[in-house]
């Protein structure tokens, strides 16, 4: 098999605090100090005390303008060399993953030795802005150079309306629609029916709670702020109880819920990779290679294609890349951002016309064995904090194969703006 | 930890007020920022002499005189002195004495706000002549009461104590007790013993590793801030509900955060192994972290006298027997244990803490002896009032109390114990061990 990449990353460590639904837990937390402590629970797992680390990479979507140098205040506290230096990435909820094939692609070029993936996002804690117009008068009243001119620009400044503040808003800003009403017209599109959604939504707490049971999480998440688990997990739901929920954005015949949705979540995640020889150096277990990464885009203006569908355009370019099959996987990490993503892109690989309209491949890339997919539950069990979601799902599956011995894994994370952010694992 | 009194005292325009009001008047005491450059005394008119037929006179000059002191032996009109440094191991009888009486009485009157006292007398224990041992041991009483009188101008007097054939050992301690750092430490006995020790100067710690338990405030964090500047690579190790201020603190003096439980059964094998493997083992050792759990001892409860003897002391034990065995602790490594005045002189609803903390005064002793094959020293030392967050919380009628009642009139800073253990944790101080060294400003109250 061709490899992807010049020199083998491994993934040797990986740490996350519980995720916690939004306005819970941690609703008086902000995004810095969850992912200082995260990032410190990585370092004093693994002892990286006072180490140098090549870069560490990550970042927020929901971020106030203060953490405009967010990870590499974060890396200050966390008890690496404080001469490591970090930047942080933004790629809507691809930005974990798309961090670790930054700092991956990095440690393959031999630029660096070993760094840290990480994510973090709260909605508890989400950066309010000041009105529009109060914010241009401010700038015109800094700007403005003579008296007169300063007193006009306060004056203007001044105005009731402008006590109304600008919040951060949960919709594509070229469509108006939010991502449940998008995710319903492909659900649509693909006739993905409730009952199908809310079983994939059930299997993912099943999956969840009895990877907690069994101690998987053991060495993957720490205990934090009173949670030991991620709190929107419902090991005991039912396909009765899931039933029972109203559509959450359309009325009229929507299937998208509630509970087979992801929620508003808070939460962060870091993730070690390194050189062979580094970790060898330091004496940390190889868990598994991060192989590839491939990101795509779709135009999903009008809808034109669905907006979370651009995986099912990467995955196949990163197959074709590699030489590989959909079926070469033992493991499927497909971010449940709605359990009609998941299923949705499943059936556009299934599609015969799909794959040779869209894709232009000779045919259908077929089915994938679903015993498989996300095996350890996913996004709706355990929550989405956005820029998180990437370290959990990368942790979880290194974690898989490693406990496999051999294998191969394959993760999609859907974005938005019509973005998906994929990878490949092995080991 | 603000000293309303202090600032009162000191400004021009209410220090009348407050003399007249009876009140202490309390002096700005000196300190000095950063680490030990290589002549910490230039600048400073140290005033030397010594009682007929003693054999450490040129030593004191030439220690201070190697850190850059001018040093004369009288005043001339107008001047005023520094430092006093007086050789008193030619005093061999009660007439000898006479001697101190004879250099200091008339130079107390031109020894500077702040300035600085050093006598050294023979060990008694190391003489023979009953009459000999008792004039040496009578030096102390001396030191201890003139520190007392000259305490008001914030100045300090300290004794070295010589084994014979330990002059050599005088040039690191006239560089602390003769210059501005001894700024709390007054009235203490320095007992110094033959040794190799390198000569004293700058960065002393360069390249060598320390660790301070209990490093995320206080004196812990002073100390790990002072251990850094001298160019030691710190571990700083607090528990977990200090985790932040620990980072900071690892942050601000550049060395490693170490979360751990001092008291955990497995915390000694997991700070020895992470010292091993983390730093390939380590020079200093700090023992700084000790919790109280105050209460007369008819009220205290068997698990407020168990977690305090466990900290305080048994903790202690359990880290240095896991270092040393395996030898993470280097040879000519350094131990300092943070005792404690309560120790001393012990206090009131404090049994278990003053158990603990006397504990370790005979643990010094008992261990001197047997690490010194290997070049290892072992000292305790023991602050009285120091303006920390934990001091900050004594209700404010006790600790005015606490404050005022020593030969400063003040408080001590967490620098000043930082300056003190530093000081033992050099190099230079090889002869030092087994001593435990009171930072209490002569606290009235104490042996």
């Amino acid at each position: 098999m061709p490899t992807a990449l010049p020199r083998r990353v491994a993934i040797v460590g990986a740490n996350r605090i519980p995720f916690a639904r939004s306005n819970t837990a941690y609703a008086q937390l902000s995004n810095k100090t969850m992912l200082t402590d995260t990032l410190r629970g990585l370092v004093e797992k693994h002892h990286l005390q006072g180490e140098l680390l090549g870069e560490v990479v990550g970042g927020a979507v929901m971020k106030h303008s203060r953490d405009w140098n967010m990870v590499r205040e974060c890396v200050l506290s966390s008890g690496l060399n404080a001469n490591t230096p970090a930047f942080d990435v933004q790629q809507a909820c691809g930005t974990g993953l798309e961090a670790a094939i930054l700092v991956a692609n990095k440690i393959a070029l031999g630029q660096i030795e070993a760094g840290i993936a990480c994510g973090v996002d709260t909605t508890s804690d989400a950066p309010v802005a000041v009105n529009r117009g109060l914010q241009r008068a401010l700038m015109d009243l800094n700007a403005a150079k003579t008296t007169s001119a300063k007193l006009k620009h306060l004056m203007r400044a001044i105005n009731p309306k402008h006590l109304v503040p600008e919040l951060p808003a949960n919709a594509e800003p070229r469509t108006g629609k939010s991502m449940g009403q998008h995710a319903e017209i492909t659900a649509k599109r693909y006739g993905i029916t409730r009952e199908a959604q809310d079983a994939l939504a059930l299997a993912s707490h099943q999956k969840l709670a009895r990877a907690y049971d069994e101690g998987f999480f053991d060495d993957l998440v720490m205990p934090y702020h009173g949670l030991k688990r991620d709190n929107n997990l419902r090991p005991d739901s039912s396909l009765e109880k899931l039933a029972k929920l109203a559509p959450a954005f359309d009325r009229n015949g929507g299937t998208i819920t509630a509970a087979n949705a992801s929620p508003l979540t808070d939460g962060a995640s870091a993730v070690l990779l390194a050189s062979e020889e580094w970790a060898q150096k330091k004496g940390l277990p190889i868990l598994a290679y991060l192989v590839t990464g491939e990101v795509a885009a779709v135009d999903f203006i009008d809808e034109r294609e669905g907006l979370l569908m651009a995986p099912a355009y990467a995955i196949p370019r990163m197959l074709a890349r590699l030489g590989l099959t959909l079926q070469d996987f033992d493991f499927y990490e497909i971010h449940e951002a709605f359990a009609a993503v998941v299923l949705c892109t499943l059936a556009a690989w299934e599609s015969d016309e799909f794959c040779r309209t869209k894709l232009g491949l000779p045919g259908a890339l077929g089915s994938i064995d679903r015993s498989r997919l996300n095996v350890k539950g996913s996004s709706i069990a355990a929550g989405h904090p956005f820029a998180a979601t990437g370290g959990r799902v990368v942790a979880t599956l290194a974690k898989l194969l490693a406990e496999k011995g051999a294998g191969r894994g394959l993760i999609s994370i859907c974005a938005a703006g019509g973005q998906g952010v994929t990878a490949i694992l092995e080991r | 930890m603000a000293d309303l009194l202090l600032r009162l005292a000191s400004d021009r325009r209410t220090a009348g007020l407050i003399r007249r009001l009876g009140l202490p008047t309390p002096v700005r005491l000196a300190r000095v920022a950063g680490g030990y450059d290589a002549a910490p005394l230039a600048g400073r008119l140290v005033v030397y002499g010594a009682a007929p037929g003693g054999f450490a006179e040129a030593a004191l000059r030439q220690a201070a005189e190697g850190a850059g002191a001018h040093c004369v032996t009288g005043l001339s009109e107008g001047q005023a002195a520094d430092t006093l440094l007086f050789d008193a191991t030619g005093c061999r009888t009660s007439g000898d004495l006479a001697a101190l009486h004879g250099f200091f009485a008339p130079k107390l009157r031109r020894l500077a706000r702040n300035g600085r006292v050093l006598v050294v007398s023979r060990d008694p224990v190391t003489l023979d002549d009953p009459v000999a041992a008792a004039v040496a041991r009578g030096i102390e009483g001396f030191v201890r009461a003139l520190g007392k009188e000259i305490g008001r101008r914030g100045a300090t007097a300290n004794l070295a104590r010589l084994v014979p054939a330990a002059e050599s050992q005088l040039a690191g301690l006239v560089r602390f007790c003769g210059g501005p750092r001894c700024t709390y430490v007054s009235g203490q006995v320095f007992r110094l013993a033959p040794a190799t020790a390198p000569q004293p100067g700058a960065s002393q710690l360069a390249g060598k590793i320390a660790v301070v338990t209990g490093a995320a405030r206080g004196i812990g964090a002073a100390t790990a801030q002072r251990l850094a500047e001298e160019g030691a690579r710190v571990v700083c190790v607090d528990v977990a509900a200090a985790r932040d201020a620990l980072y900071e603190t690892a942050l601000r003096v550049g060395g490693l955060p170490l979360v751990l439980d001092i008291a955990a059964p497995d915390a000694p094998s997991a700070l020895a192994a992470f010292l091993r493997d983390k730093t390939g083992g380590v020079d200093v050792v700090v023992h700084n972290a000790g919790i109280t759990r105050d209460k007369t001892l008819a009220n205290m409860k068997p698990e407020l006298w168990d977690a305090v003897m466990a900290v305080n002391f048994a903790a202690i034990a359990a880290i240095d027997a896991a270092l040393l065995a395996g030898k993470v602790l280097h040879d000519g490594g350094r131990i300092v244990c943070l005792s404690s005045v309560s120790g001393v002189a012990g206090n009131f609803g404090q049994t278990n803490y003053a158990t603990s903390k006397a504990a370790l005064i005979g643990y010094v002793a008992a261990q001197a002896p047997l690490l010194a094959p290997r070049g290892i020293t072992i000292n305790a030392v023991a602050p009285g009032f120091i303006e920390t967050p934990m001091t900050a919380r004594i209700p404010l009628m006790t600790r005015e109390a606490g404050r005022r009642l020593n030969a400063l009139s003040q408080g001590g800073l967490p620098r000043d114990v930082a300056e003190l253990i530093t000081f033992l944790a050099l190099p230079s101080s090889a002869g030092l061990s087994g001593n435990t060294v009171r930072v209490c400003g002569l606290a009235l109250i104490g042996a």
